[in-house]
C-alpha cells in the first residue's frame, strides 16, 4: 500500500498541475483578459505546441533541433493555403487578370492554380496535411540522419540549414508561395469569419483544448516504456543500443512527434494571426522556440508551455513599455534564467516545492504553483 | 501618364504665390484659420470613440526600431516626429495637440499586426503613421480594414493595392519607373537594358513594368537580361561578367539592403565606371549610400520623387529643421520625406473633413493638397496614392544626388496599370 502511494504521488501531482494549468488557460485568462489580450495569449499558446514537442525531442531524447520553425511553418502554410483559396473566390478576386486564384499568383503571371494547391480546396485534406506534411518531412530527415548515426551538434546544424533552405525556397518561388510577404489576408474558414473578436475567442479555446490534449498525449508517451527508452538513450545511447534496441527508430519517433505537434501549433497560429510568412519559420524564430523551451524547462511539459507563454508575454509587455530597450531586457532575462537555472522555470519551481515544509499527508497547496512560476518569469 | 492634373495652370500660380508667402513668413502661413479659432467640440469631431479629448488627439507611430529593418525605418520615425512637433507648434489639428504612441514592429510581420491592433483597438488612435516593407503592410492591412483605422504608408512600393484605410504617401511602381526610362531612352539614346534585382515582390513587379515599358513604349529598345538574387546576396561577379558580355546601354538595378553594398563595390572592382556605363536604380536613396559609400556609386542615376539636394523653399526649410532635430549628420532619403508628408496630409484632411472620424477622413482625402511638401506640391488621388513628380538624380561622391531631370507635371498614381500586368 505504501509502495503504491509512493508510486502514485508524483503522477497524481503531475495531473494536479495539469488541472491547474487547464483552469488557468480555460477559465482564469479568458475571464480576466479583454479579447485583444486573449487573442495574443492564443498566439502564445501556439508556440506552446512547439515547446511541448521540444520537451520530447530535446529534453527527453536529447535531440536538439534548431529547425522546429520548419514544421511550425509547414503546418501553418497548409492551413494558410486552404484559407487563401477560400478567400480567393472568383467573386473576391474579379479585379485580377485571372480571377479565382490567390492574388500573389496573379501578380506573378501565373494563370492557373498549380497542381499542389489543388487538394487544399478540401478542408479535410488540409487539416490532415497540417499534421502529415511536417511529420513526413521529419521522417525523411530522421531516417536520413539517425540511421546514419548523425546526432548532437551536427544534427542541430543540419536542422538549422533546413530552416534556411525552406525560407529561401519560399521566398524564391513567390508565384507559388506568396514569397517574402507570405500568404496574407485570410478571411474565412468554411464561411466562418475568423477575423472577428468572437471568432478569435473561440479559436483561443480551440487552441487551448488542443494544447491540453497534446500535453496529455505527450504525457502518455513519457510515462510509457517508450518514454523511458528515450530518456535512457539520451543519457547512455550506447547502452541502449547494446541492449538490442534500434536507437534510430526511437529518435525518429521523437523527432516526428515534435514535428507533428509543431505543425498543429502552426495551423492554430495561422488561424489566429491571419497570415503565414517565411519570417516565422526561418533560423531566428526556430532558435527562439528553443529558447522558450529552455527558459520554461526542457524536461517539463508544463514548464516548457509556461515558458512559451511567459517569454512571449514578456516580449509583448517589454516592447510596449520600453520599445528601445526590450531586446536588451529580453536578452538579460534569458541569460539570467539559463545561467542560474539550467532546468528553467520548472527547475526553479521544483526547487521551491522541495524546500517547502511538508504538510500533513505530504500534500502541498496547489494554489501556489502558477504564482511561483509566474513571478519567476515576470520582469522585475 | 504625365498628364497635368486638371486646372494645373491655376494651381501652379497659386503654388508659386504660396511658396513666396512661405519664404516670407514661415510656419504661420500654413495654419488655417480654423486652428486659431476656438477648437470645435469633441463630440463634433469624434463620433466614433477615437482617442480625442478637448485638447489632444492621439496617433500611432508603428515602425521597426529593432531588428534588421530598424536602420531603414529610423528615418521615417524621425520625419514623422518632426512633422508632429511642427504641427503642434502651430496649434495642432482642429485645435488639439497631437500625442503619439510609438510601437515597435521589430522587423517582424506578426508583431506589426499585433501592434497595429493594439494601436487601433487598445489606444483608439485616430491615425497611424507606419510600416515600411510591403510584407509589414500586407500584415497590418487586414487589421486596418477590420477595425477601420487610417494608415499613412511612406515607402515607394510595387502597387497592386488600394485601400480605403491606407494613404500611400510614397510612389507606386509606375510613378518611379516610366518617366525615368523615358528620360534615359531620350537623353542617353539607350536601346538595350539589363534588369536585375533582389528576389521579392517589389523588384520583380517593378522590373515587369519596366520590361513592358521598354518593349512596348520605347522605340527599338529591348531587354537583354533579367536576373534576381536572394535578399542578402553578396556575390554579384557572375552577373557582372554577363553584363560585360552583353554590354547593355543601361543596367537597371533594383537591389536592396545589404546586397547593395556588395553589388556596387564589386561593380567598381570589376572596372565598370558608372560615369561611362549608365546605371539606373530605383532602390538607392541617400540613406543607402551611407552604407554603400559615395565613391562606389558616384555616377549612377536614381529615380525618386525627392532628393535631399532639391532646391525649393519648402525643402530649404525642411532639411535644416530635420538636422536641427536629429543631428547634422543625418541624411534624408526619399522615404523619409514621404513619411514627413503623412502627419501633414492627415492634418489637412481632418481640417477639411472637420472631423477625426476615419470614414470622413477617408472620404475627404482625395483632392487634399499639401503645398508645403519638401518635394513640392502634392495632392491625394482618388485611389489614395499621391500625385507626385518623378525626378532623376545622379549620385555624387559625397553621397548626395544632383537632380538632372524632373517631370514637368505631376505623375498620376496608377497602382493597377493596364498593359503593364
Amino acid at each position: 500500500m505504501s509502495l503504491l502511494a509512493r508510486l502514485n504521488t508524483p503522477e497524481r501531482r503531475e495531473l494536479l498541475w495539469l488541472a491547474i494549468f487547464s483552469v488557468i488557460i480555460l477559465v482564469v485568462l479568458p475571464s480576466i483578459l479583454e479579447p485583444f489580450r486573449l487573442n495574443l495569449f492564443g498566439k502564445y499558446l501556439t508556440y506552446g505546441f512547439v515547446t511541448l514537442g521540444l520537451v520530447i525531442c530535446w529534453g527527453d531524447a536529447g535531440i536538439l533541433s534548431l529547425g522546429q520553425g520548419v514544421f511550425f511553418g509547414l503546418g501553418g502554410y497548409c492551413m494558410a493555403m486552404f484559407l487563401k483559396l477560400e478567400a480567393s473566390s472568383v467573386a473576391n478576386t474579379k479585379i485580377q487578370s485571372t480571377p479565382g486564384i490567390p492574388d500573389f499568383m496573379d501578380w506573378n503571371q501565373i494563370t492557373h492554380l498549380p497542381f499542389f494547391w489543388q487538394p487544399f480546396h478540401s478542408l479535410a485534406f488540409s487539416l490532415a496535411a497540417v499534421v502529415v506534411v511536417p511529420t513526413v518531412l521529419a521522417l525523411v530527415i530522421g531516417v536520413a540522419m539517425f540511421k546514419r548515426r548523425v546526432g548532437g551538434t551536427y544534427f542541430a546544424i543540419i536542422t538549422q540549414a533546413i530552416a534556411a533552405i525552406l525560407t529561401i525556397l519560399i521566398i524564391g518561388q513567390q508565384g507559388y508561395t506568396g514569397g517574402v510577404n507570405g500568404i496574407t489576408d485570410l478571411r474565412t474558414l468554411w464561411g466562418w469569419d475568423i477575423r472577428t473578436d468572437h471568432a478569435k475567442t473561440i479559436l483561443y479555446f480551440v487552441s487551448a483544448i488542443a494544447l491540453i490534449l497534446c500535453i496529455l498525449a505527450a504525457r502518455v508517451v513519457r510515462m510509457s516504456k517508450l518514454g523511458r527508452l528515450l530518456r535512457a538513450l539520451r543519457d547512455r545511447e550506447d547502452r541502449v543500443r547494446f541492449s538490442g534496441y534500434e536507437v534510430a527508430n526511437f529518435k525518429i519517433f521523437a523527432f516526428c512527434f515534435a514535428a507533428a505537434v509543431a505543425g498543429i501549433g502552426g495551423a492554430m497560429f495561422t488561424l489566429q494571426v491571419g497570415f503565414m510568412s517565411p519570417s516565422l519559420i526561418g533560423i531566428v524564430p526556430s532558435i527562439e522556440m528553443v529558447i522558450f523551451c529552455a527558459v520554461g524547462g526542457r524536461t517539463s511539459l508544463l514548464g516548457a508551455v509556461y515558458g512559451a507563454l511567459l517569454v512571449n508575454w514578456a516580449k509583448t509587455t517589454f516592447s510596449e513599455d520600453l520599445p528601445q530597450l526590450w531586446l536588451l531586457a529580453m536578452g538579460g532575462l534569458f541569460i539570467a534564467v539559463v545561467l542560474a537555472f539550467p532546468n528553467g522555470l520548472a527547475g526553479i519551481f521544483r526547487l521551491a516545492i522541495d524546500r517547502l515544509p511538508k504538510g500533513p499527508g505530504g500534500r502541498r497547496q496547489p494554489g501556489i504553483t502558477p504564482v511561483v512560476a509566474e513571478q519567476a518569469g515576470a520582469p522585475q | 501618364m504625365t498628364d497635368q492634373p486638371d486646372g494645373s495652370r491655376r494651381m501652379l500660380t497659386q503654388r508659386r504665390n504660396v511658396l513666396k508667402g512661405l519664404a516670407a513668413a514661415p510656419a504661420g502661413m500654413l495654419v488655417p484659420a480654423i486652428a486659431r479659432a476656438a477648437a470645435p467640440a469633441t463630440s463634433a469631431v469624434n463620433t466614433t470613440g477615437l482617442a480625442v479629448t478637448d485638447d489632444t488627439v492621439t496617433v500611432g507611430i508603428l515602425h521597426s526600431i529593432t531588428g534588421t529593418m530598424a536602420i531603414s525605418e529610423t528615418g521615417s520615425v524621425e520625419a514623422e516626429k518632426l512633422a508632429i512637433s511642427q504641427i503642434n507648434a502651430q496649434g495642432g489639428v482642429l485645435g488639439r495637440k497631437i500625442k503619439f504612441i510609438q510601437e515597435d514592429g521589430a522587423s517582424d510581420w506578426p508583431t506589426f499586426a499585433e501592434k497595429a491592433k493594439k494601436l487601433l483597438v487598445g489606444d483608439k488612435c485616430a491615425a497611424v503613421f507606419g510600416c515600411w516593407t510591403s510584407a509589414s503592410r500586407k500584415a497590418v492591412l487586414p487589421v486596418f480594414e477590420q477595425y477601420n483605422g487610417m494608415l499613412y504608408y511612406p515607402t515607394f512600393y510595387e502597387g497592386l493595392e488600394e485601400s480605403k484605410n491606407v494613404i500611400y504617401t510614397g510612389q507606386e511602381a509606375t510613378q518611379q519607373i516610366l518617366a525615368g526610362l523615358d528620360w534615359v531612352s531620350k537623353e542617353k539614346g539607350a536601346k538595350t537594358y539589363y534588369l536585375l534585382g533582389s528576389d521579392y515582390i517589389w523588384p520583380r513587379t517593378s522590373n515587369k513594368i519596366a520590361r513592358k515599358h521598354i518593349e512596348n513604349h520605347l522605340k527599338d529598345s529591348r531587354v537583354v537580361g533579367e536576373e534576381y538574387y536572394p535578399l542578402g546576396h553578396t556575390q554579384f561577379n557572375t552577373v557582372i561578367n554577363k553584363i560585360r558580355l552583353k554590354k547593355p546601354d543601361v543596367i537597371y538595378a533594383i537591389v536592396v539592403g545589404g546586397s547593395n553594398v556588395a553589388f556596387y563595390k564589386q561593380l567598381k572592382a570589376a572596372g565598370i565606371d558608372l560615369h561611362k556605363q549608365t546605371l539606373m536604380t530605383i532602390s538607392v536613396t541617400e540613406d543607402e549610400i551611407l552604407g554603400i559609400g559615395g565613391e562606389n556609386i558616384a555616377g549612377a542615376y536614381a529615380c525618386m520623387k525627392y532628393f535631399q539636394s532639391l532646391k525649393n523653399p519648402n525643402n530649404e526649410k525642411f532639411v535644416p529643421a530635420f538636422k536641427a532635430m536629429w543631428g547634422a549628420q543625418s541624411v534624408i532619403g526619399d522615404v523619409t520625406q514621404a513619411a514627413y508628408l503623412g502627419p501633414w496630409l492627415w492634418k489637412l484632411t481632418a481640417e477639411k473633413a472637420g472631423s477625426f472620424d476615419i470614414d470622413k477622413i477617408a472620404a475627404a482625402s482625395p483632392g487634399i493638397e499639401f503645398k508645403g511638401a519638401p518635394e513640392g506640391y502634392v495632392r491625394i488621388h482618388q485611389n489614395h496614392h499621391l500625385w507626385s513628380k518623378t525626378r532623376v538624380g545622379r549620385a555624387r561622391t559625397d553621397g548626395q544626388y544632383d537632380v538632372v531631370y524632373e517631370t514637368p507635371g505631376l505623375m498620376e498614381p496608377n497602382p493597377f496599370p493596364k498593359g503593364y500586368q
